[in-house]
């Protein structure tokens, strides 16, 4: 078993129990308000800025040695100076120089994370000087020693109680610090003596303006102004990648950096400097000397920029779109898995959530990735909530197919090489390539159930499973169906066919649903055909799901082009492909841009359908709901759960209205992602934490699960369902079959 | 909505008390609303100063430590987010709104723009104009480091903004 260092079950469960209160707390707060805040500007609106964003981003990173030099041009003509670090020893060999030629003794710093991931303050104190961080949440991990859990609030996983004992323990400090106020102030007093005293401040920057030589700071505490305004040295830290060509280029991000971090429209301070400024320094030794102590210090400015791998990341097709990071933290907020466990395990050396992958495998290394690559289920909730667009999803994919490829081929390989019909190189992890041949042991399983069944969930037989794959015990193991949905639809094609039919459809028998949910399946041809469209269910591999979710990249390649070469065929034939699995329709629509060549993506994305989208189309469109089966007001109540994939697609509001117009009354979960995710809530170290995810959505259908029936569109998200609720939920289109 | 009431709904929104005020009634306006100890930094207007105003400008460091209050002009203000436009001066106005616990911001009705597109069209003039360093303020200084939110951190707890009315 190749298990990634610190990722053990052990090591989640104390984190879950320790700071998993206040990550969820947070996170979830700030996630619903960035809804809140989008709702409010208009969806199209922030699309729009979006958009743009994007587009100032993938130019500039294009051009980005020219803007370098542009940086370079107008800092040097306002009078400061710009250094460009190749890594992180250089950055603070120059930093620490700039200190001591200062005769500084004392440094105060606003929030960059860009610091942390060169360890400035450590470099700084080696060399003697006295480092005070003055963001709170900073200066909260700094007292604590640990590394900051979230990219906006690095102090996010720590209580208010938390924090009061931490510095009830750590300051003598007469009155009791139990409440935010006190503590707030008791750290305004403490560090704002540090900034009066302090000989240089050191900053980040959000954005660095090229044409005029500026920095952008958004911060809502004021501290970063008072870094940037009272010393008169300012040394601002950023990565090269935070250049873009101007002011005007500046609004997009204005609009939309708060309101994804923490949803707010506009942060309290957007602090657009261009250095050396005209604000007087302070000299607070001459406290009683007019216009600010007297003393006309001239103001001293660098700017290091910081390559530190970025370069390397540029020319890099798949990491390259993580340098247009604005490091607001959405990714983390959104990710179901993040908020229960935080990004002291969803995170690397300095960066955490989905997009930390990119970062530490670009900055870091590869082995620092891999060490939490695997808590991104790739359920694709981030890519909406990034303000730049970022494909986060397919990094971590990619992320994890290289970390399979990096892995020394072992005693594992030598037993599965000859057995599973895959693409993968020796090396990667036997119980990845378990999962993602599934498709495998489910023709398997289904040709020889029942038996197969009683044997894989006889006790010794999971024994087996959990040490030999990590496939949780706890989990009930899908059962296979002897007669799958494919020889249950041949068996049928020699009945009636539809006469004239209103549209032909190929219903896509993914894996799931050919050989383990039959059932919804059947129900989805009995409804297609009653709304008049002649049905077939295409003999079709899986469309790469499962490798794709371990990291098997190769293999997806090929199960995507086989299905494309079984399907096209049908949609030339005029048939729609209509999809049961919202995992996999969402292959065929964004991954497979990926995988195939460009027309196939078109042909296949284009025609193809989730099932009640497909249902609503054709009630839209005037079929005769009658035959199907109908609900009956207020008193036939149904609680569904979309899917996560689905709701990234836009998808979920499709099946709400079919079953609104059919008489039931929908309530539907708001959660991210069950955590169920595919093979993710199987493997053993995940167990807890896919449970704990999970409990967000039975609190919410706990009291509606009583009286209503429990309906899910994805696969994973029934298994989860089942586990956290008892009883069997069922698909939507099962709810309607005119056999129910 | 005029600019003025829709500029005043969001500064309320932002927890930011408002005044308006014309260039008659500023001096006695501002002396009410001013907490003191006080400092300031000149206004760049033509029809109101802070001479006769209870502030101290060009501050000693005791002194500015010491305000309750103070007082700056904005070059702009946003109305559709309540957001002030406070420049990097040599009169120290990013000094004095940032380290008394109340800035009392003095804004004329004629600088309101709608939105922040337009106050990004402002300051791409400004920058042609040399003037290249701006905070764009929007409430008190906040946190949610210490397990709440908290307003008055590094910077102001309280804003109160003057509109001064444009001659009719």
């Amino acid at each position: 078993m190749s298990k990634p260092e610190g990722l053990d079950a052990d090591a989640i469960r104390a984190l879950l129990r320790s700071e998993g209160e206040g990550i969820k707390e947070n996170t979830r707060h700030f996630n619903a308000e960035r809804y809140d805040r989008i709702d409010e500007v208009g969806a199209d609106t922030h699309e729009q800025y979006r958009s743009e964003a994007r587009r100032i981003k993938e130019d500039a990173i294009d051009r980005l040695p020219e803007l370098i030099e542009r940086t370079r041009e107008a800092v040097e003509a306002n009078g400061g100076t710009v250094y460009v670090a190749d890594d992180a020893d250089d950055a603070n060999r120059y930093v620490t120089e700039v200190v001591e030629g200062n005769g500084a003794e004392s440094v105060v710093k606003s929030k960059s994370m860009t610091t942390e991931e060169i360890e400035l303050n450590e470099a700084l104190e080696a060399a003697g000087t006295d480092v005070w961080e003055t963001d709170l949440g900073e200066f909260v991990v700094q007292v604590a020693e640990e590394a900051p859990s979230h990219i906006v609030g690095p102090s996010l996983h720590r209580s208010r109680e938390d924090v009061t004992a931490l510095f009830e323990r750590e300051f003598d400090h007469d009155e009791p610090l139990d409440t935010a106020e006190k503590l707030t102030a008791f750290a305004r007093d403490y560090l704002g003596e540090r900034i009066e005293a302090a000989d240089v401040g050191i900053t980040g920057a959000n954005f660095v303006l090229a044409d005029s030589g500026s920095i952008a700071l958004v911060t809502n505490e004021g501290n970063a102004r008072k870094c940037a305004s009272v010393p008169d040295t300012h040394v601002a830290v950023a990565g090269i990648e935070k250049i873009i060509p101007g002011i005007g280029d500046l609004h997009p991000f204005a609009e939309l950096i708060s309101r994804a971090a923490t949803g707010q429209h506009i942060p309290q301070y957007l602090s657009i400097l261009t250095p050396p400024v005209e604000t007087p320094t302070v000299d607070f030794e001459a406290a009683t000397d007019p216009n600010f102590g007297g003393n006309d210090a001239d103001r001293d400015f660098h700017l290091v920029l910081i390559d530190n791998g970025r370069m390397a990341m540029r020319e890099d097709d798949d990491l390259r779109e993580t340098l247009y990071c604005i490091r607001c933290g959405a990714c983390a907020n959104s990710c179901g898995n993040f908020q229960s466990v935080g990004g002291h395990a969803f995170g690397g050396e300095t960066y955490t959530g989905g997009i930390a992958t990119g970062w530490e495998a670009g900055v870091e290394s590869l082995d620092t990735a891999a060490e939490f690559n695997d808590l991104c289920t790739g359920c694709s909730r981030c890519v909406n909530a990034c303000p730049v667009k970022i494909d986060i999803p397919w990094i971590n994919t990619v992320v994890r197919d290289r970390v399979n490829r990096g892995t020394d081929p072992g005693f594992d390989d030598l037993l599965v090489d000859g057995l599973v019909p895959d693409e993968e190189t020796a090396g990667t992890p036997l119980r990845k390539r378990f999962f993602g041949n599934f498709e495998t042991a489910a023709k398997l399983g289904s040709a020889t159930a029942p038996l197969s069944n009683a044997v894989a969930s006889a006790g010794p037989v999971r024994g087996v499973m959990e040490s030999l794959f990590g496939i949780d015990a706890r989990r009930d193991l899908p059962t296979f169906e002897r007669t799958t949905l494919r020889d249950w639809a041949s068996a049928r094609d020699a009945g009636d066919p539809v006469v004239d039919p209103r549209r032909r459809v190929a219903l896509y028998p993914d894996v799931y649903t050919n050989y383990v949910q039959t059932d919804r399946g059947k129900a989805a041809v009995r409804v297609l055909e009653a709304l008049g469209c002649e049905v077939v269910v295409p003999d079709v591999c899986g469309s790469g799901r499962a490798p794709l979710s371990q990291g098997m990249i190769a293999t997806a390649e090929q199960k995507a082009a086989s299905v494309c070469e079984t399907l096209d065929p049908y949609v030339d034939r005029g048939y729609d492909v209509v999809v049961v699995e919202p995992s996999d329709l969402a292959m065929f629509d964004r991954e497979y841009e990926r995988l195939v060549d460009a027309d196939d993506h078109a042909t296949l994305s284009s025609n193809s359908f989730e099932l009640l989208e497909y249902v609503y189309g054709l009630l839209e469109n005037g079929a005769d709901p009658s035959p199907l089966t109908a609900g009956g007001g207020d008193a036939d109540g149904v609680a569904y759960h979309s899917h996560c994939q689905q709701r990234t697609l836009g998808l979920e509001p499709y099946t709400e209205a079919v079953l609104d117009r059919l008489g039931y009354d929908v309530l539907t979960s708001d959660v991210e992602c069950c955590g169920m995710a595919g093979s993710f809530g199987y493997k053993t170290e995940f167990y807890e934490l896919s449970m704990d995810v999970g409990e967000r959505l039975a609190d919410q259908f706990a009291d509606a699960a009583e009286n209503r029936t429990v309906v899910a569109s994805g696969t994973s998200c029934m298994e989860q369902l089942d586990d956290l609720l008892g009883p069997t939920p069922r698909h939507p289109v099962e709810l309607i079959d005119p056999a129910a | 909505m005029s600019s003025v009431a829709e500029f005043q709904q969001s500064l309320s929104q932002s927890n930011t008390e408002s005044t308006v005020t014309t260039p008659e009634t500023f001096a006695e306006t501002l002396a009410a609303v001013v907490d003191r100890p006080a400092v300031g930094a000149a206004l760049p207007f033509e029809d109101v100063d802070l001479a006769d105003a209870p502030v101290t400008l060009n501050p000693t460091p005791a002194q500015l430590r010491e305000a309750k209050t103070g007082v700056t002009a904005a070059g702009l203000g946003v109305a559709s987010l309540g957001t002030v436009a406070i420049q990097s001066r040599a009169a120290g106005d990013e000094l004095v709104s940032i380290h008394p616990e109340t800035h009392v911001v003095v804004v004329r009705e004629r600088d309101l723009c709608p939105d922040l597109d337009a106050a990004f069209d402002w300051l791409e003039g400004r920058f042609d104009e040399g003037e290249r360093s701006f905070v764009l303020a929007t409430g008190a200084s906040a946190t949610g480091d210490m397990g709440a939110l908290v307003e008055g951190v590094h910077g102001p707890e309280d804003v109160h903004v003057m509109v001064l009315a444009d001659d009719e």
